[in-house]
């Protein structure tokens, strides 16, 4: 099966644009763009895709053996630039997805010019000397609450929820399955998203790489976001108006402003 | 409205007094659900009484100075970030979300949540509003019916886990090898192989150059069948070294079964194989089960035997030895109902087809030929056979040219 169907690729744009390539994080699915993407479609080509086990993802391109850690995703990233043929691709990756974008990063930097990581966080959890934000039992709780809300999750649900495009008589409940995953890969997901550490990863990132970091995020806290400037060589950390952990929800045109200030002083003209 | 009669004073002043009680501003502060405006960020702007009851805190303490993720448990607080904020954003409603509070004391409270945003007429969101439900007793519930789940997985896994064991002790891994015989066996459960099916086949040895080789059929499937099926295979196993003849074999099992009162009968064929130079000499009865397949270089493939009694029903059986002799270059191919049987549709694979694959598949060393015999029948029923199915492949070597 081609790369577009197994990840619910959408592009749009400009055919011939330099590639903005959109990744969302642990929890939605592409969708999680949409107040952000038609601003660089002007200028850029747009591709938006789901990662495997989220969204309207192939369920067949989920693998419990390579999604064991964020490197299968990675992959992932790579097969889709390649099966595109996406060059000096722009990568924007939200949560996890800035993660999964360090290391396709370092996989291919050929394939790369720009890595923009919006609330990156490299591990989430507390260790000597490294403030992450969270204990091990907040994950744990986590977990819990997955499991508590998918009881809602019935089995009736899944073909519904795993995409149907030959179907768009069921818009109304793919609006409402926003954000629901069937609850083991939901489950699994969660602990390689929240038990990773990719710290040592951030030093050898060669791509120029622009942070975004708003203010009291809960999930990765500044600290972490200075961090993360301060371990990854060529980047540059730029504090967003905006709270929570999805800038590019709460305030769309404040995440836009930044990424174009940024590609615009760092393009080769 | 459905106002009570006029005539019933009682209710009618009733009535009145809980309109006259119903008031707007009490509704909010005294509702049996908690309520808690927000701005679009989360903090805090109103809240009713009802939500400072259980949690402990003050009117001050909260609005203006807390966010509702504030009041969250850690791991709520990534869930309301990664899943309740976005999709209040995208859709402007959730509905029925687990979360934990925490009260002022530290203590938690189960709570459901549905939340609305309300935008301003440019989609610009103006205010979150909440509505909170305790949720003790449900969580509880809820809980206990998670562990139940999980627990059922567990059983069903392992019971799985047992099932392929148990088939593994009926059905050897592989023939063993025998020295001037090639003989090969494969088996596959129906379905998804998660239950024990009542096939088994064995190949043993009983002395230098003469050796024994077992098919059968336990009827049913499952724990039950499985303890037969096992009794049927050491049976025949013990008969083999007391008895040259094949029908005595088979007469031991039938009086172990009636015995055992098992109830439940079962089908098998037994064979002698005593080595004679390059050929060799073959003794079998069948107690009810399919009859073997002859293949012969220069001929059709052939039912050879006399069909015999099943086992485990009546005292007496009919049974029949049968003889012959097998020469370099023979095959012949001992199999279970799940082969002939096999369906798709209203078709069976039936006989024919398998006298012609056998045909079609000359030349084949013993293991591909029964390899190859499964996975057609396998393929035929789309790849998920309803009955188990067995095929051992006995072939006497042609001379090396």
């Amino acid at each position: 099966m081609d790369v577009i169907r197994r990840h619910n690729v959408s592009v749009g744009g400009r055919e011939k644009a330099q590639p903005v390539l959109f990744a969302h994080g642990f929890g939605c699915d592409q969708r999680m763009w949409r107040f952000v993407t038609p601003h660089f479609e002007r200028d850029y080509k747009v591709v938006l895709f789901d990662l495997a086990g989220s969204g309207a993802a192939d369920p067949a391109a989920y693998d419990p053996d390579k999604h064991c850690c964020l490197d299968g995703y990675a992959d992932d990233v790579l097969e889709l630039c390649r099966e595109m043929e996406l060059s000096d691709v722009v990568f924007v990756g939200h949560s996890v997805s800035a993660m999964i974008g360090v290391l396709a990063s370092l996989r291919a930097p050929e394939l790369f010019a720009h890595l923009i990581l919006v609330g990156p966080s490299p591990r989430y959890i507390n260790d000597e000397g490294y403030f992450g934000g969270f204990n091990e039992s907040d994950i744990v709780e986590l977990l819990d609450s997955l499991d508590s809300n998918y009881l809602g999750w019935s089995a009736a649900m899944a073909p519904v929820i795993m995409g149907n495009p030959d179907r768009p008589e069921l818009g109304h409940e793919l609006t409402d399955s926003f954000c629901r995953t069937d609850p083991e890969i939901a489950r699994r997901f969660a602990r390689v998203t929240f038990l990773s550490d990719n710290r040592s990863d951030l030093p050898k990132v060669t791509t120029p790489t622009l942070i975004l970091q708003c203010r009291n995020d809960a999930i990765a806290p500044v600290e972490v976001g200075e961090y993360v400037q301060q371990a990854i060589p060529l980047s540059l950390l730029t504090f967003l108006d905006a709270t929570g952990h999805c800038p590019h929800l709460s305030n769309p045109d404040a995440t836009i402003k930044a990424i174009d200030a940024y590609l615009d002083h760092h393009q080769p003209t | 409205m459905n106002l009570p009669p006029l005539d019933d004073e009682p209710a009618r002043l009733a009535f009145e007094d809980a309109l006259l009680q119903h008031d707007p501003a009490e509704l909010f502060d005294r509702a049996p659900c908690g309520y808690v405006s927000t701005s679009p960020d989360g903090v805090i702007v109103a809240v009713n009484q009802t939500f400072l009851s259980w949690t402990g805190y003050t009117r001050t303490e909260l609005v203006g100075n807390r966010s509702f993720q504030d009041l969250l448990s850690p791991g709520g607080r990534i869930y309301y970030d990664t899943h309740f904020g976005p999709m209040l954003a995208m859709q402007g409603t959730v509905r029925e979300i687990a979360m934990e509070l925490l009260r002022q004391d530290r203590g938690r409270i189960p709570v459901l949540v549905n939340a609305v945003m309300d935008a301003h007429p440019d989609d610009r969101p103006k205010v979150i509003r909440i509505a909170v439900f305790d949720a003790t007793e449900r969580r509880a519930y809820e809980r206990e019916l998670l562990r139940a789940k999980k627990a059922a997985e567990a059983a069903e896994h392992r019971a799985v886990t047992l099932a392929r064991t148990l088939q593994a002790t009926l059905i050897p891994p592989r023939p063993p090898d025998i020295p001037g015989l090639d003989v090969g066996a494969c088996y596959r459960p129906s379905g998804k192989g998660d239950e024990v099916g009542g096939d088994f086949y064995d190949v043993f040895e009983i002395a230098d150059g003469d050796w024994t080789a077992v098919i059968g059929d336990v009827a049913g499937k499952g724990a039950e069948a499985a303890v037969v099926t096992a009794a049927a295979r050491y049976t025949l196993r013990a008969a083999a070294v007391r008895t040259t003849l094949p029908s005595n074999a088979l007469i031991t099992l039938n009086q172990v079964l009636l015995a055992d009162h098992f109830e439940r009968f079962c089908t098998a064929v037994f064979l002698r194989l005593r080595r004679h130079g390059p050929a060799w000499d073959i003794d079998m009865s069948s107690a009810g089960h399919l009859l073997p397949l002859l293949r012969r270089p220069d001929e059709p493939p052939r039912a050879i035997g006399q069909p015999g009694s099943l086992l485990g029903v009546l005292d007496a059986l009919t049974l029949t030895d049968v003889a012959l002799r097998l020469e370099p270059g023979d095959c012949l191919l001992l199999y279970t109902d799940g082969v002939t049987e096999a369906r798709r549709g209203s078709e069976f694979y039936g006989e024919d087809r398998l006298l012609s694959a056998l045909e079609h598949y000359r030349g084949m060393a013993a293991n591909d030929l029964a390899s190859a015999l499964v996975a057609e029948i396998v393929d035929f029923q789309a790849g998920l056979p309803r009955d188990d199915i067995a095929v051992v492949a006995i072939l006497v070597p042609s001379p090396e040219v």
